[in-house]
């Protein structure tokens, strides 16, 4: 059966950006031509303790809210998400659907035998990705790692290019500088930001497009299809 | 339409005044993708507002955050910071009494802290928008989506209408109000939608130009005066009725609860208008199982209508209710015929739109009223849980979601 919506869950920790990361794919998703939301879910989190954000991206307007409990993909941000159960929901893959995908941000195998087991029956396949190394090794900053599991879940749905995610990073970044009623004005100081946050969506980018790639090899290897059929034309407005 | 010889008015802000209806209905729009609170700021951006009350705590949403952007801009007269949600509301009533137009947010316990001024903002009769981003109230605490608090609100003499999503929220808060100022209406509207799901939630708008806004509030229109101490509402602030018992005083005081009540009830010819009525409805018109639902409950009833359809071959509907007060009693009766089960999903644990749904279908519908599925404290109301919901009903057996 041909999905008409990929929903997906985001277990993460709190301060690796996942909300943004949601935001961006939802924004990047938008502008291909989907429909989609993005969903975030926190309490009164801090640092390290467990965060988690919903994006959906469909062919038909899209009214689902709230958490995600029948994902079709699954991106952990971190692996103490797996190692640590910091998760909303255990085991971290609860609700999986068949034929899944789950993206791990992790430089070593993290799943038991049994945990595999019950994937394989699923069909679903696990992409095992450093993308906090990535970060480090291409944006300078573990900051980026949330653009690394970006360019690695477009990279293996194969539905979102590379330049709507670039403007999906640039919506979020570039806010437009509005001084008054009408009026945008740059003056130094802006421009001097303005530039300082181009230099930081050229590594965002970058990050998100080296991880796109890889993931993209990565799905041709295991014979992945697009999660969608191409974007449905929306009426341009 | 403007001719060559009218008059071109422009608002503190710059921006063209434009009549309400070309605003909501005739100006060319956009889309654009965003969260439920900037939808909020970009509705008070087109609104011509003069005054803004906030207070900073969680669980807040970036909305009353981002009103204060608005201000910067030069968009909003007058903003500043309430010393707790008590405070923002009777602030808030202060600039209202004073012949502004007002906005300000809460949700969840700040609505509780700050109740008592909202039977006082309906009896002084100010035009005052809430929006209420409802959150749970519960102990232990939630910060999460629930709405037991609209319960609470529902008998202070306040509108409430109940937006579904960012769009609805946007062009809610703009007909809020033009509704709650017409002279013969002048009752304070509270629009709500679910916090999170739709606060937080990021997703395509259709927006007007941001150089139009809606004619300014013209505080002479009210049907009481400005602030005078002399008169009302000024006067039984200050020198209320409680000060003399006497039959007069609990006399007046009856009245005017009912005038306030006959008040909402005039709203609705302008809600009608300005919503494009108090239901929309969703699905096979002829299908004999029926969802009447609101905000995100009514989201999901959508979901679950598609996936009945799909899945199982069950036809169904949605009816979702725009305004909860006034209620959209006569629209709920018509859309209802020909129901045989009526689902009401909630997201709270006591039910208070199944109260409403049950006493105003009673004596009317045939239909068996089902109060449910209902979740609360932040739970997700998932499609398939609203779909086995009514496949129990049927005794069909529930196949495995996957």
């Amino acid at each position: 059966m041909k999905r008409s919506r990929v929903n997906i869950r985001m277990p993460a920790l709190g301060g690796q950006g996942a909300v943004t990361a949601a935001h961006i794919i939802a924004t990047a998703a938008d502008y291909e031509g989907y429909y989609a939301v993005s969903n975030p879910f926190f309490g009164a989190e801090k640092r390290m303790a467990p965060a988690e954000s919903y994006a959906r991206i469909g062919m038909t307007p899209i009214y689902d809210r709230g958490e995600v409990v029948y994902p079709d993909v699954i991106m952990v941000f971190h692996p103490q998400v797996i190692t640590m159960g910091k998760s909303y929901t255990m085991p971290f893959y609860s609700g999986i659907k068949r034929r899944g995908l789950i993206i791990i941000n992790t430089e070593e195998d993290l799943l038991t035998e049994e945990d595999k087991e019950f994937l394989e029956s699923l069909e679903v396949k696990v992409l095992n990705f450093p993308a906090t190394k990535f970060a480090i090794d291409i944006a300078g900053t573990e900051l980026s790692t949330n653009m690394a599991m970006i360019g690695a879940l477009f990279g293996a749905i194969g539905v979102v290019s590379v330049e709507a995610i670039e403007e999906g990073i640039k919506s979020r970044f570039l806010k437009k500088f509005v001084a008054s009623g009408g009026t945008a004005s740059l003056d130094s100081a802006l421009e001097r930001k303005f530039k300082k946050k181009l230099e930081l969506i050229e590594k965002n980018l970058n990050t998100a497009k080296a991880a796109y790639e890889l993931a993209q090899r990565w799905a041709q290897e295991q014979g992945l299809e697009p999660f969608l059929p191409p974007p449905p034309k929306k009426v341009a407005v | 339409m403007q001719t060559a010889t009218d008059t071109v008015i422009y608002n503190r802000a710059g921006q063209r005044v434009v009549s309400p209806d070309y605003l909501l209905f005739e100006a060319p729009r956009t889309k654009h993708f965003m969260t439920g609170s900037e939808a909020v700021k970009e509705a008070v951006k087109r609104a011509s507002v003069d005054a803004s009350v906030s207070y900073p705590i969680t669980p807040q949403s970036e909305a009353a955050h981002l009103i204060g952007e608005l201000w910067v801009e030069g968009y909003v007269g007058v903003y500043f910071r309430g010393e707790s949600e008590f405070g923002v509301m009777s602030e808030i009533a202060g600039c209202a009494l004073a012949g502004a137009r007002t906005i300000t947010t809460t949700s969840g316990p700040g609505t509780l802290r700050a109740f008592e001024n909202f039977p006082m903002w309906a009896g002084t009769r100010i035009p005052v928008q809430l929006v209420l981003m409802a959150r749970g109230v519960n102990s232990p605490l939630s910060i999460q989506p629930d709405n037991l608090e609209v319960g609470f609100l529902l008998d202070t003499g306040c509108m409430i209408w109940y937006a579904e999503n960012a769009q609805d929220l946007f062009d809610m808060i703009l007909a809020g109000f033009v509704v709650a100022e017409q002279p013969d209406v002048h009752v304070p509207v509270i629009t709500v939608v679910d916090g999170f799901f739709v606060s937080h939630t990021r997703e395509a708008i259709m927006l007007p130009p941001d150089d139009i806004a809606l004619p300014p509030y013209n505080p002479y229109r009210a049907p009481m005066p400005v602030i005078d101490a002399e008169v009302p509402p000024g006067r039984f602030l200050r020198d209320p009725f409680v000060m003399k018992s006497n039959y007069i005083s609990y006399a007046t005081h009856a009245s005017w609860q009912w005038e306030v009540r006959s008040a909402i009830e005039r709203s609705r010819p302008y809600a009608k208008h300005y919503l494009r009525g108090l239901i929309e409805e969703f699905g096979d018109p002829t299908a004999e199982l029926v969802f009447v639902a609101c905000g995100t409950a009514a989201a999901q009833a959508k979901e679950a209508v598609r996936l009945l359809e799909e899945e199982e071959g069950i036809k169904a509907r949605v009816v979702k209710l725009k305004t909860i007060r006034p209620f959209p009693i006569e629209e709920l009766r018509q859309a209802v015929k020909g129901a045989r089960y009526i689902f009401v999903p909630e997201f709270n644990v006591v039910g208070w739109l199944e109260r409403e749904v049950r006493r105003y279908l009673y004596g009317v519908s045939d239909a068996e009223v089902i109060g449910g599925p209902r979740v609360a404290g932040g739970m997700t109301m998932p499609a398939e849980v609203i779909v086995k919901e009514v496949l129990k009903l049927t005794g069909k057996e529930v196949k495995h979601v996957l």
